[in-house]
């Protein structure tokens, strides 16, 4: 990876243009001056112009991820903004939301503007999400407001539920005065137990501890429910389950207060993979059965998903080289994220590139009110230029991220990120 | 064989097994010696490698060791580094480093013979890996099964207890079922897993029809730490649905075969008398045992090993 200041100009050739928000796809070139878009369409090239050939790729919008924790302030053995940043560039992201499970937790204005200013140096633009709970201990509410003001763009107590039905309400309403969405990790704690994997026929014939999908599927229900009597913005982060989807798409028939995300390792991977007990493949929400992957291959399809996320959670080699029982839950999955979806739904299941592409870009922006009309003019170049047919293998050597816990090692993906662009630098991919 | 370790008993060949059946018996015949010792595995180096505390498995197989003139180091966790922080891989590549041959492994966690079979080149044979597979102890079940039926086809066998945290049922499932038996699952529906008949086997509440059903069964252990949480009432409400009793037994004509893998928890699962009695085959066992893991250690580690490295 080779990260280099843009020129005064640069222009993008030749490439196919899909700008997600328009829903469009053309040939055409891109000039860049000073950082920013100047011109779509047909560019001849200043004389002293950088030239990037985009012959046979499609450029679009930078992705944009809702749901990454890169462990700064506590764990930055694990990763840090920084490392964070270089793994969000190699997936072709230019702008993540950090989950506040950190150590300590983002739980105050003051974590969040330190977050804030930590981020401006790194080269990716960073969104702090605020914890909802004061130390995520579901007990008692953070200063949202004041938070707010300093950054946060959602809340969240992601790694642990909100299991408390009143202060979950609590939440959601007093949410409603800034509308902005609550994100709640839905586990029922009770159910899962000391649940390590999906309960269902591979973890009978494995022994392992394991937690059935209404786990998820009780709480994301109840989390709807609350949603409809408050009137508050509910975004449901990484739905494992057909029944969670379920829930998920009859609200949404009645409701435009919900949205939810799928991640790249519930579409890509199933229990029947955990036959090797990979440590790598031990998530929150656990990987579930094949007709659970079909029932998401077919939300994303069918639009009940609004958004891919990768839930980029890193953990320590030594951490993750223990036995099953004992290793943290999550994996790392920036880097490949669209070669895996793009896999998936795309050669895989026949979906439009462009919509997938609505999905990593101008949908999760809207989710948080970012910025989404990237073309026009004057805004700043915040771009990814990938090649969507090229088929590679994941290796150790395309992690960037602090950690290397990938269950996608060895394995065949399509479409690879060629070039990110974002904050006045172009990064090139190998 | 077709394997280099023995992991479990999922998808292990049947002509294996039968061969393992074959071998121990052999051995048996070794057992009634005068002088029970064979030259076999001289030279040969085994260590136990018991992360969880176990009695009856580390003396089966240390004996079995003996008997055949390996080496033989144990490790247990409590005497151990592991205490020390150290972790699971570096005590397996510490093991590796001094030229071992085979490490018997008890581990609390499934899937963690696998995993060092990964860390490391010598054989692995599994002692027991948490809920998942005890497959050594499946084997001599199956051949003191063998040796009282003579074959193991068809034969109707029930497992009465705590299934779902059981690694011996585990692997007797999918021994018996490649060996062409039948198998019927009984216990509180709390310590059932779930999908069980996904393993090719019957779910029945009633044990009484088991027994009736049943020629021979094999009692499980229940733990006492289960009783009185969420998963089971009391001992008396076990005893009462599933406790092999004399009385129960004395309803059913046929005289049916009670196995229990040990310990017992005489009075809770099985009565005292049920587990002395004529019936119950539980000490052949323990000598199967030894038998039995000869027979493996012999076949894994013995002259013809050398064709079979997969």
């Amino acid at each position: 990876m080779n990260i280099s200041k843009l020129s005064k100009h640069v222009v993008l050739k030749g490439g196919t243009i899909i700008d997600p928000a328009a829903g469009t796809e053309k040939k055409g070139d891109i000039l860049i001056e000073n950082g920013k878009i100047k011109f779509v369409g047909k560019v001849e090239a200043p004389k002293s112009a950088q030239v990037v050939d985009c012959k046979g790729l499609v450029v679009t919008h930078g992705f944009c991820d809702l749901h990454v924790h890169f462990r700064e302030p506590g764990r930055e053995d694990k990763e840090t903004l920084e490392s964070g940043s270089m793994a969000a560039l190699a997936g072709g992201f230019t702008r993540v939301c950090v989950m506040p499970n950190t150590d300590p937790p983002l739980d105050s204005p003051e974590s969040i503007r330190y977050t804030v200013d930590r981020s401006e140096e790194c080269l990716v633009h960073i969104h702090p999400i605020g914890a909802i709970t004061k130390g995520q201990n579901g007990e008692e509410l953070t200063e949202m407001g004041a938070m707010l003001s300093e950054g946060a763009v959602a809340f969240s107590d992601d790694g642990l539920p909100v299991t408390d039905s009143g202060m979950m309400r609590n939440a959601l309403e007093y949410a409603t005065m800034f509308d902005i969405p609550v994100i709640n990790h839905a586990e029922d704690l009770c159910l899962k137990k000391n649940g390590v994997m999906h309960e269902g026929k591979i973890s009978t014939h494995l022994g392992l501890s394991a937690s059935p999908d209404i786990t998820e599927s009780n709480m994301v229900h109840r989390d709807l429910e609350l949603t409809e009597l408050t009137g508050a913005r509910l975004h449901v982060p990484h739905v494992s389950s057909a029944k969670s989807v379920d829930h998920i798409r009859k609200m949404k028939k009645t409701s435009n207060r919900v949205t939810a995300e799928v991640t790249p390792h519930h579409l890509f991977f199933t229990d029947e993979d955990l036959v090797s007990f990979d440590t790598n493949l031990k998530v929150a929400p656990p990987i579930r059965t094949k007709a659970d992957q079909k029932a998401l291959i077919k939300a994303v399809k069918d639009g009940t998903f609004d958004c891919i996320a990768t839930d980029h959670a890193p953990h320590t080699i030594e951490e993750k080289e223990g036995t099953f029982d004992l290793a943290p839950f999550g994996m790392i999955g920036l880097e490949s994220c669209f070669g895996a979806v793009n896999q998936v739904m795309v050669k895989e299941n026949k979906m439009d590139r462009v919509k997938l592409i609505q999905m990593l870009t101008v949908k999760p922006r809207r989710i948080m009110g970012f910025d989404h009309d990237l073309f026009s003019k004057g805004a700043e170049a915040e771009l990814t230029i990938l090649n969507p047919e090229e088929s590679w293998i994941f290796r150790k050597s395309h992690i960037q991220s602090r950690s290397s816990n990938s269950p996608y090692v060895a394995h065949s993906l399509t479409g690879k990120i060629k070039y990110t662009i974002i904050k006045g630098h172009i990064t090139a991919l190998s | 064989m077709q394997h280099k370790h023995l992991l479990g008993l999922k998808n292990y060949p049947a002509e294996d097994i039968q061969t393992i059946i074959d071998t121990a018996f052999t051995f048996r015949e070794v057992l009634e010696r005068p002088i029970k010792k064979v030259p076999s595995l001289q030279g040969k180096t085994i260590v136990n490698l018991f992360f969880e505390n176990s009695t009856r498995t580390r003396i089966s197989f240390e004996l079995a060791q003996k008997r055949l003139s390996a080496d033989t180091v144990n490790f247990s966790a409590s005497s151990s580094s592991l205490q020390k922080g150290e972790t699971f891989k570096d005590t397996a590549q510490n093991i590796e480093a001094m030229k071992i041959d085979a490490v018997v492994m008890r581990h609390p966690t499934p899937g963690a013979p696998l995993h060092l079979t990964q860390h490391i080149d010598a054989v692995v044979i599994n002692a027991g890996d948490g809920t998942h597979e005890h497959p050594t102890q499946a084997i001599l079940d199956m051949t003191s099964l063998h040796e009282r039926f003579g074959n193991l086809k068809g034969l109707k066998i029930g497992i009465i207890g705590d299934i779902s945290h059981s690694r011996v049922a585990l692997s007797n499932i999918f021994g018996l079922k490649t060996m062409g038996a039948e198998v019927t699952l009984c216990g509180p529906a709390t310590l059932m897993p779930p999908f069980a008949e996904d393993l090719g086997v019957k779910v029945n509440y009633n044990v009484d029809e088991v027994i009736e059903w049943a020629e021979a069964i094999n009692v499980l252990r229940i733990q006492r730490e289960r009783m009185g949480g969420g998963l089971l009432p009391s001992v008396r409400e076990y005893r009462n649905l599933f406790g092999i009793t004399t009385e129960r037994l004395a309803l059913h004509k046929k005289e049916i075969v009670i196995m229990h893998p040990g310990p017992m928890n005489r009075g809770v699962e099985i009565d005292s008398s049920v587990a002395d009695s004529d019936q119950a085959i539980i000490l052949d066992q323990v000598l199967n045992g030894v038998a039995s893991r000869m027979a493996i250690l012999y076949l894994l580690l013995g002259g013809k090993q050398e064709e079979g490295n997969n």
